[in-house]
């Protein structure tokens, strides 16, 4: 096997679906929070959160999708106290946005203490499995790489459709998108701009907790400090990636996940020759570089980062 | 002019040497439990920790120390927990400097009085005369493990993910590679390190890797790897802990670590006055009961007899001194 033939190779799409699912969650949150003009910085914190309440409701008993619902709630709490701090009160995003960071990443660690005082290895749950779809699976390479995967990942798909959808073809979506570009122009029309930027940056702190959650339930079994590991922060970049586009974002993540599962292999390939730490960075260089050609023509929210005050002019 | 401020400083100093001068001896006198104070950068789930961990709470419960312990601490921090410590009045500090390996110096040099048992990449070093070093120094197990993976290995190909290529982890899987190599010379090894502790999803993906291309036995360094190793149906060879329990069809054998044998020197040492700069590191080897490999538990007689055999000889090679294996801390590669 090559360097070339890797590529052919279904596992190695397989591989970099199942990386790219907690990504695309996570990035669908960021944009859903940005396309309402709030910077999320609290997407690792709430990962996080996401990672532990819906592993440890399954554990104590819950089924897994409650365990999914779980999470989501968890992480709509975590976005109502950002949108809270940015958009009433009107604070700085970046500072909020890492302050959420800290303080949800220490809290889980602090519930994780609590619940679990002395144990060796944390405990395992029963996750998601890989669920075939009929017919479509047998398709050769595509059928191995979308279609023999979890649910979590065929619902991070759908999500993507959904999102999308709402975004562009509904009332509530258009409201979103404009509260973005010109806060004034929603507030002209009688939405209340506070309540729908508080709301779209709980909805997208859910998807968020979503992406974290497939870290414990789908990806591994159980809760490791630390797992998230920067991979919120790769969704603040693939948003950019995307041009804020559902569609170009989803793009992204199986593009930066795909070099992830790349490099895996050509670790195995020509570990002797390079050292490892060169192919870890592949995905980030590549992801780089493609974020170059992608920005020149992104045209982001006007208003991102910007305080609505009523009546400021 | 009695209570000048001079006069006064005078007098606290002098009443604070002669107070340190009369308990100092008392403090060694007191053969009761050593307050002992362990500082880990990692959650006490992490496997080198939880080795460390184990052995003081049995300590504890012996009776011999009075354990507390603070986990997670960031390295920025871990200058400033040391110094908290030392200050509370901790005699024994356990802990792991290899990333604050000066600023950890510095503070035993500050606090002479107190025994300091760091797990470290270095040597101990005569300056700083309370300052000892120790790491899981397993080589031994984990080359008897090695022998068992190359007789495991149909495909004649291995897969080791590993966290970074530190001393301590090279260390065993060099060992491991050149247990290997006696009952499978001609093994392909696929050596990966993922650049993080504590990530099992990005393990179990590299171990996924690995076994596409061809590897039937995976050295399980990190959690996720044995996951990979047990949903395609390929073995594992455990590292530091046992995980038969959790992995009863892939996991054929580990390479344990105890680090009761360290500890217990240390504790020792402390309580007759005599701790001092030495490597601590021998205690982890197979002679003083620092390392062991696991029991094959469900794995019982499905491992060649052959393989066994060498093992069982091997081992009582290394414990009468008569065979000893290589300290290799070089970056391990794939090949």
């Amino acid at each position: 096997m090559d360097g070339i033939s890797i590529i052919f190779e279904a596992s190695l799409w397989a591989a970099a679906i199942r990386i790219a699912s907690p990504l695309i969650f996570a990035t669908l949150g960021e944009l859903i929070c940005e396309r309402a003009g709030v910077l999320n910085l609290g997407i690792e914190g709430i990962m996080t959160v996401g990672a532990f309440a819906g592993w440890v409701a399954v554990y104590h008993g819950a089924d897994l999708w409650t365990g999914v619902a779980v999470a989501a709630l968890a992480g709509a709490a975590f976005g109502l106290l950002h949108g809270f701090l940015t958009v009433p009160l009107g604070l700085s995003q970046h500072v909020t946005g890492i302050g959420i960071t800290l303080l949800a990443t220490s809290l889980t660690y602090y519930a994780y203490r609590i619940a679990f005082p002395e144990v060796t290895s944390p405990p395992k749950i029963q996750t998601f499995a890989p669920l075939e779809v009929p017919v479509l699976s047998q398709i050769p390479i595509l059928g191995d790489a979308l279609f023999r995967q979890t649910p979590l990942t065929y619902l991070a798909f759908v999500a993507v459709i959904v999102v999308a959808y709402v975004l562009y073809r509904t009332p509530i979506g258009l409201a979103v998108r404009t509260v973005g570009e010109n806060p004034a122009a929603v507030e002209a029309q009688g939405i209340d701009v506070t309540w729908l930027r508080v709301g779209a940056v709980a909805v997208g702190s859910a998807f968020m907790a979503l992406g974290g959650a497939f870290l414990t339930m789908s990806a591994f079994n159980s809760f490791y400090f630390d797992m998230v590991n920067g991979r919120g922060w790769i969704c603040i970049a693939l948003v950019v990636f995307g041009s804020w586009r559902p569609g170009k974002a989803l793009l992204g993540a199986i593009l930066f996940a795909a070099f992830d599962a790349y490099q895996l292999r050509l670790q195995q390939l020509a570990g002797a020759y390079l050292p490892y730490q060169l192919f870890l960075m592949l995905p980030y260089i590549l992801s780089i570089l493609a974020l170059i050609a992608m920005s020149r023509r992104a045209g982001y929210p006007r208003a991102l980062m910007i305080p609505y005050r009523k009546g400021e002019r | 002019m009695l209570f000048s401020r001079r006069n006064v400083l005078l007098a606290t100093g002098g009443i604070a040497a002669v107070s340190a001068l009369g308990t100092l001896p008392r403090r060694s006198l007191a053969a009761g439990k050593i307050k002992t104070a362990a500082i880990y950068t990692v959650p006490v789930e992490q496997q080198w920790v939880s080795r460390i961990h184990k052995a003081a709470t049995t300590a504890q419960q012996r009776g011999d120390i009075e354990y507390t312990f603070s986990e997670k601490v960031a390295n920025t921090d871990y200058e400033r927990v040391m110094r908290e410590y030392c200050e509370a009045g901790h005699q024994l500090i356990v802990g792991e400097a290899f990333a604050v390996e000066d600023a950890a110096r510095a503070v035993a040099r500050d606090y002479p009085d107190r025994a300091f048992l760091i797990g470290s990449s270095f040597k101990p070093d005569e300056s700083v005369p309370n300052f000892a070093v120790f790491d899981n120094y397993i080589q031994d197990a984990s080359y008897l493990t090695g022998i068992i993976a190359g007789a495991m290995t149909k495909k004649k190909n291995i897969g080791m993910v590993g966290g970074y290529p530190i001393p301590e982890v090279n260390r065993l899987m060099n060992a491991f590679m050149d247990g290997v190599r006696e009952t499978a010379p001609d093994t392909r090894f696929q050596v990966a390190f993922i650049g993080s502790w504590f990530d099992p999803p990005k393990a179990k993906e590299t171990a996924f890797a690995q076994i596409d291309s061809g590897a039937d036995v995976m050295y399980a360094e990190r959690f996720g790897v044995s996951d990979a190793a047990k949903e395609r149906g390929v073995v594992a060879i455990g590292n530091v802990i046992d995980t038969q329990a959790d992995y009863p069809d892939t996991v054929v054998v580990s390479a344990l670590w105890h680090f009761e044998p360290t500890l217990d020197a240390a504790i020792n040492a402390v309580k007759a006055g005599s701790f001092k700069a030495e490597d601590y590191g021998v205690y982890s080897f197979m002679k003083a009961g620092g390392c062991s490999i696991s029991p094959l538990g469900t794995f019982e007689g499905k491992v060649p007899a052959e393989a066994m055999a060498m093992v069982a000889e091997k081992e009582k090679a290394i414990k009468d001194g008569s065979f000893t294996v290589e300290i290799d801390d070089s970056e391990p590669k794939s090949g």
